[in-house]
């Protein structure tokens, strides 16, 4: 079984787990765990699109 | 009066080993999750496990590559550590000759990278679980 994901949703799904595992394993409560969790997924989506469009901009 | 030199010197009291904190690490080595799923954490062993198993199998059905232990090239071995990180998944790959797709198209090397950072995070799983053994997390 072959799976292509585009860019974006590679960073979607690398985001999504890689975001799980730092809120359940840098916090110590439950809330914690979410608002962190939820904050690294911001992050790591933010920084791609930053990036994309920084990218866009410098090829001009 | 306590200056601060005198107070950064203080021994720190060693942790005991319990049997939990040598088997929970080797446990959620071998599986991810399980570290915590033996100590009862049910729900974050469980997600544990979903998101470290689904972003290495989808790394292999991207068609990413498996480091096998080697003594060349630095980055060759850095890729190493973190696959082996996977520990069960890793062994089963390399038993069943899995992973070894050519990075012939973008989406094969970021499966390579799936994998590896699957690896890398169950190592950062293994050490929370180490840290609800010895009692320094609930």
């Amino acid at each position: 079984m072959t799976i292509t994901l585009n860019h974006f949703s590679a960073a979607l799904v690398f985001s999504l787990f890689a975001s799980v595992v730092f809120g359940i394993t840098h916090r110590d409560t439950t809330r914690e765990m979410v608002r962190y969790g939820l904050y690294c997924f911001a992050m790591f989506l933010g920084g791609v699109l930053v990036a994309g469009w920084a990218m866009w901009i410098l090829r001009r | 009066m306590a200056n601060s030199t005198t107070d950064k010197a203080k021994i720190v009291p060693s942790e005991t080993v319990t049997l939990m904190s040598v088997l929970a690490p080797a446990i959620g080595w071998l599986v991810p999750g399980a570290g915590h799923l033996i100590q009862k954490r049910w729900i974050r062993g469980l997600l544990l496990f979903v998101s470290i198993v689904t972003l290495f199998l989808l790394g292999l059905a991207m068609q990413g590559r498996i480091y096998k232990a080697n003594g060349g090239d630095i980055l060759e071995m850095l890729g190493f550590i973190g696959d082996v990180g996977a520990g069960g998944l890793y062994i089963l790959t390399l038993a069943n000759d899995w992973g070894q797709g050519a990075i012939a198209f973008a989406t094969a090397d970021f499966g390579t990278k799936f994998m590896i950072v699957a690896g890398l995070l169950n190592f950062i799983a293994v050490a929370d679980a180490y840290h609800i053994a010895i009692g320094k997390k609930r």
